[in-house]
Formats: structure tokens, sequence, C-alpha cells
């Protein structure tokens, strides 16, 4: 009885699984997986298309949906290229921000290596309380320090200087960055220092000559990290530079195309094109960088 | 033999300069090596943060030295009701935010982790939104909220859906629905990938197992994905609420608070208030009354659901 009960369930649980696998290829595989997934990456990428495509399309067309398709460019056409780059001071805006991303990415990166080293390596007591803290630095965001921070920034007379921003935006930088060399040392062999102390290196050379070296992969991840950052940022650049020359791409964008009440779309979304395609470049050159910084972030 | 040995080597650390010596000794070291990193901290983010809290209580204004005023910043913020609509739409925006990027982004990583045809190349893809400037991308949704040129208007009128654009900035409700989308939208990305690393940690063998003992899909997400995936889903959470909650830069960018003040946020408010409006103190008491929504929220998406790993946890062993 039992065993008849039994060999009437092992029949069916049998059957199942391959009518699950039958039902997984084909048009369930369609509607399940690549539908969404074309709806995701279409959502997800409209924008930036919309972006371009408004970039590059005379005014004429921009303001008339009746005659012309709005999704292509009948004529397309680079004058609002021409007046963002020669008629406005963008390049100007470029190359500070270039400057200040490159300035505070360094400096973070000094000042990142360092601490993860001697919070990795020079293990002490409290150590890992000083790791917290720095990680709990990470928790406060810039919304809440801008206001203060801009008071300290006049006192110090750096108020409208693009070094006020490479020395604040260190605030946001150096807890990312040492949380990922933290857990980049914890990769390399702790042999390796022992071998070299052995040998009678001192610290500083074991640090010049075999960690760093080891650890160049972690470094390129926090410093293009932290460079996107910088480049991104907006709040404290916005509060803290006044003259036009000074400000960074995203604030200059945002402050300096805006005039009066009729927007000049054509000459906006060149600005936004040409101030996102830096960032999209360099990322596209080390994609797999920036996703192994952020996935090791999260995991840390 | 090893007397000499030992003799030799001392005098070769003899023979080192002192400064050498200076950076072999332990202690200096450490304290070599933490200085940059701890004093740009404490001198850019602990002082002021201190010194955001005490001009909370003062009515410093843009260059003059403010006195200690004691709560009167805060007794003046309670009874304004922009203050208020403030607080409420910083919620409801994170509430919202927060579910709707969790949800979509969790449903993205579930289909990137099926085998897939140029899946490096879609992941590329889909972080985009994410490493372009946000003021920028929010400025291409500003365009695409266009009361007049708005695309999405078009294809609705053309679709035959619509007779009218539609108001996407305009009014208060749509004006806060399109911010709440656009940070979806970016935040989509972030979450995905995340949460697409945390899938790809589960070892298949648990989902044989699952199969095994005959769990439908749905079960095998509900007892095996979701719960290993909840330490890096707190964290992710965690880090996604307090940086959706202070968010400035979409709503700067797309309604500046308008209309009528309808869609500030905390950090918007505190900025309009203590920057173009020179009241530093008041701007300050109002970034300082977002920290305890920010702690609340980071201790309980990190202890509610740390707390149920723990647990899930325990009934496995």
């Amino acid at each position: 009885m039992t065993d008849a009960a039994a060999e009437e369930q092992v029949p069916t649980s049998r059957t199942a699984p391959p009518e699950r696998l039958s039902w997984d290829s084909g048009m369930r595989r369609f509607v399940v997986l690549w539908l969404p997934l074309v709806c995701f990456v279409f959502i997800l990428l409209f924008p930036f298309y919309w972006m371009t495509v408004t970039a590059f399309k005379p005014d004429a067309e921009l303001y008339d949906f009746q005659t012309h398709n709005p999704f292509w460019i009948s004529s397309p056409t680079l004058a609002h290229i021409h007046k963002l780059l020669f008629e406005t001071a963008y390049p100007s805006w470029l190359l500070t921000t270039m400057g200040v991303a490159v300035g505070a990415t360094f400096l973070s990166l000094f000042a990142s290596t360092l601490a993860a080293y001697a919070i990795q390596r020079l293990r002490f007591t409290g150590s890992q309380y000083v790791g917290l803290a720095i990680y709990l630095a990470y928790l406060v965001p810039p919304s809440i320090l801008f206001i203060p921070l801009a008071t300290i920034i006049v006192q110090l007379g750096l108020f409208d200087s693009p070094l006020a921003l490479i020395l604040v935006y260190p605030t946001f930088l150096v807890p990312f960055c040492t949380w990922l060399l933290i857990g980049y040392f914890k990769s390399i062999p702790f042999e390796l220092e022992e071998c070299a102390l052995i040998d009678g290196a001192t610290r500083l050379q074991i640090l010049r000559q075999i960690t760093l070296p080891l650890a160049v992969p972690g470094l390129i991840s926090a410093g293009i990290f932290s460079f996107t950052l910088s480049w991104n940022e907006f709040i404290y650049a916005l509060a803290f530079i006044q003259s036009s020359e000074n400000k960074t791409v995203p604030v200059a964008i945002l402050t300096e195309l805006i005039t009066g009440d009729v927007y000049q779309w054509g000459a906006l979304m060149a600005g936004a094109l040409l101030g996102s395609l830096p960032v999209a470049i360099f990322y596209s050159f080390f994609v797999d960088y920036y996703v192994s910084s952020l996935t090791g972030a999260v995991k840390e | 033999m090893s007397a000499t040995a030992a003799e030799t080597w001392r005098r070769r650390a003899a023979e080192q300069n002192w400064l050498v010596r200076l950076f072999d000794n332990k202690a200096f070291l450490i304290v070599m090596c933490l200085l940059p990193a701890v004093g740009l901290l404490t001198v850019f983010l602990t002082y002021p943060l201190g010194l955001g809290v005490w001009l909370a209580f003062t009515d410093t204004t843009i260059g003059q030295r403010g006195v200690f005023v004691g709560l009167e910043n805060f007794e003046f913020l309670f009874s304004d009701p922009i203050f208020w609509n403030a607080v409420f739409f910083s919620v409801f925006y994170t509430g919202v935010a927060t579910i709707g990027k969790f949800a979509l982004g969790l449903w993205l990583a579930l289909l990137l982790n099926n085998h897939l045809p140029f899946k490096s190349f879609l992941r590329a893809i889909i972080l985009l939104p994410w490493i372009v400037p946000t003021v920028l991308s929010a400025i291409a949704f500003w365009w695409i909220y266009d009361p007049q040129f708005s695309i999405i208007s078009w294809v609705l009128i053309e679709l035959g859906l619509r007779e009218t654009n539609v108001d996407f900035i305009n009014t208060a409700w749509p004006a806060r629905w399109s911010l709440i989308w656009a940070n979806i939208w970016r935040g989509i990305p972030f979450v995905a990938i995340s949460l697409l690393a945390g899938l790809q940690t589960i070892s298949p063998s648990l989902y044989e197992a699952a199969m095994l003992d005959g769990a439908t899909a749905w079960q095998r997400f509900r007892y095996v994905t979701f719960p290993m995936l909840l330490p890096i889903l707190a964290i992710v959470m965690t880090f996604s609420i307090i940086f959706t909650f202070t968010d400035f830069q979409l709503v700067y960018a797309i309604t500046r608070g308008g209309p009528v003040n309808s869609t500030h946020l905390l950090a918007t408010l505190a900025f309009q208030r203590g920057i173009p409006g020179g009241q530093l103190g008041e701007g300050a008491a109002i970034a300082v009354s977002m920290v305890p929504f920010l702690v609340f929220a980071t201790l309980f998406s990190y202890f509610a659901l740390a707390r149920r790993k723990w647990q899930q946890g325990e009934t496995n062993d």
C-alpha cells in the first residue's frame, strides 16, 4: 500500500521538472525575460537619446512637432554645440572641472591609501574603531554640511576658488576610497610583507615597493570612482563658487545657460551632452573597475 | 657566529639616518599615515558638523556673526507651513522612491542574473544613468517634462490616449510624482548592479536542492534568494535612504522647489533659506532637523533587515 503510494508520487514529481524546462524555452522566455529587459534598457537610455537628438536639432524642428517627427532629425546641425563652445565659457568650465576632479582624486587617494594601510596592515589598538569612524563619515550627506562649510570656506579666504572644492571633496571621497582599499589590502597576502621585513626592509619601503604595486587595480578603481564623483558633485560647487569662469560644468550649465524665461533647449541639451561625455568615455574604458569598486564597496 | 651576525645587523641599522629610523617606528608611522585622512575629515567634516549644530541655535546671516538665540530658529520653523510641507515631501519622496527603486532594481537584477548574450555590455549600458552627472540627466528630464514640448505628451496625443498636453511639473502633485520618477530612474542602476553582485554569490546548489524538494519559482525566490540577499539589501537600502532623503540635485534642477514651494525637500529648502536667502542660522536649523530622520532611517533599515537575516540563519541551522 505504502509502496503503491510512493510509486504514484514518483512519476508526478519526475514529470514536473521537464515540463517546467520545456515551458522555459521559446515564448515564455521571451515574455518573462527579453520583453522586460528591453523595456528597462529603453527607459534607462531614453533620456540620453533624447538629449542627443535635441542637441543636434535646429530650432525650427525643435519646436515644431507637427511637421517633423520629434524622434528623428531631418537636418542635423552643429549650431548648438558651436554656440556652447564659442559663445559661452564652456571650455573654461571644462578645465576647472577637470582640475578640481584630478586634484581632489589625488588628494583623496594619497590620504586614503595611507589610512587604509595603517588600519589594515599596521594593526594597532583601536584600528577597527578608526575604520568604523571613517565608514560613518561616509554616511554624513553633503546636504547637512554645506552651510557650515560655506562659513568655514569664507573664513579661510577660499570662497569662489576651485581650491576650496579640492579640499572639500575628499570629505566624501576619503571614506569611500579608504574602505575600498582596506578591502583590497586584505586580499594581498601578509606573508609577502613578512618576507620583506625579514630581509630588512623598512615599513615605508614595504608600502612603496611591495604593497602598492600589488594594489594597483584597487587604486585604479578608487581613482576613477573618485574622479567620477568629483565630476558629478553639485551642491558644494553651487554654494562655494560665484564667478562664472570658476564654475564646474554641472553648476554652470544649470546657472549660466538658463537666461530669462525662454530656455534655449538646444544649447542646454548640448551642454548636458558635452558635460556627460567625458565621464561616459572615461567610464567606457574602465567599466569593469567601476563594477568591481561599486560591488566591492557594498560588500565590505 | 650568531652574535657577529646580530652585530653586523645592528651596525647596519645604526648606519641608517635618524629620519629612516623615525619612519620605522610603528607608533610614529601610524600617526603619520592616519594624519592626512583624519585631518581632512576632522577639519572639513566633523568640525562643520558641530558648527552646523551651533549655527542652528544662532541668528547668523551672511556677513554677520550671529548670537545665541536658543530654540528661536526651530520655533519659527515649526510654525512655518513651508517647512512642514518640506518634511512631508522629503519623507514621501524617500518612501515612494525607495520602494520603486528596490522593486524595479531587484527585478532588473534577477533578469540580469540569467544567462544572456552580451551580459557585460548590458551591464555597462545599464549603469550609465548612474555615471552621468545627476544634474545633467535632470536637465534632460526637465526637457522631457516640458509643458509645451514634452515628448511623452506628444506620444500620448499621437496614440490618441490624451487630448491635451500632460501637466508634469506645473502643479503640486504631478510635479511630485515626476520628481519621484526621475529619482527612481536614477537609482535603479545602482540597486540593480549591487544586488546582482549579491545574487551571483548565492551558490547554485541551494537552488538545485530547492528544485529537488519541488519548490516553485516563487518559493525559490522567497526562501532562497531573498534571505541570502538580505545582508547586502540592508546595506544598499541604508545608503539609498540616506542619499534619497538628503537629495538636492534633482529637485533643484527640475523644479527648484516650485510650484509654490510644494516640491521643496529639506535640503533644497535649507539651501534656499541659507545661501541665496542669507539666513545661515535658519538654513542650518533646517539641515540639522534632517539628522533625526537619518538616524532613525539608518537604524530601522539596518537593524530591521539585519535582525531578520539573523533569525533566518538561526532557523536554517
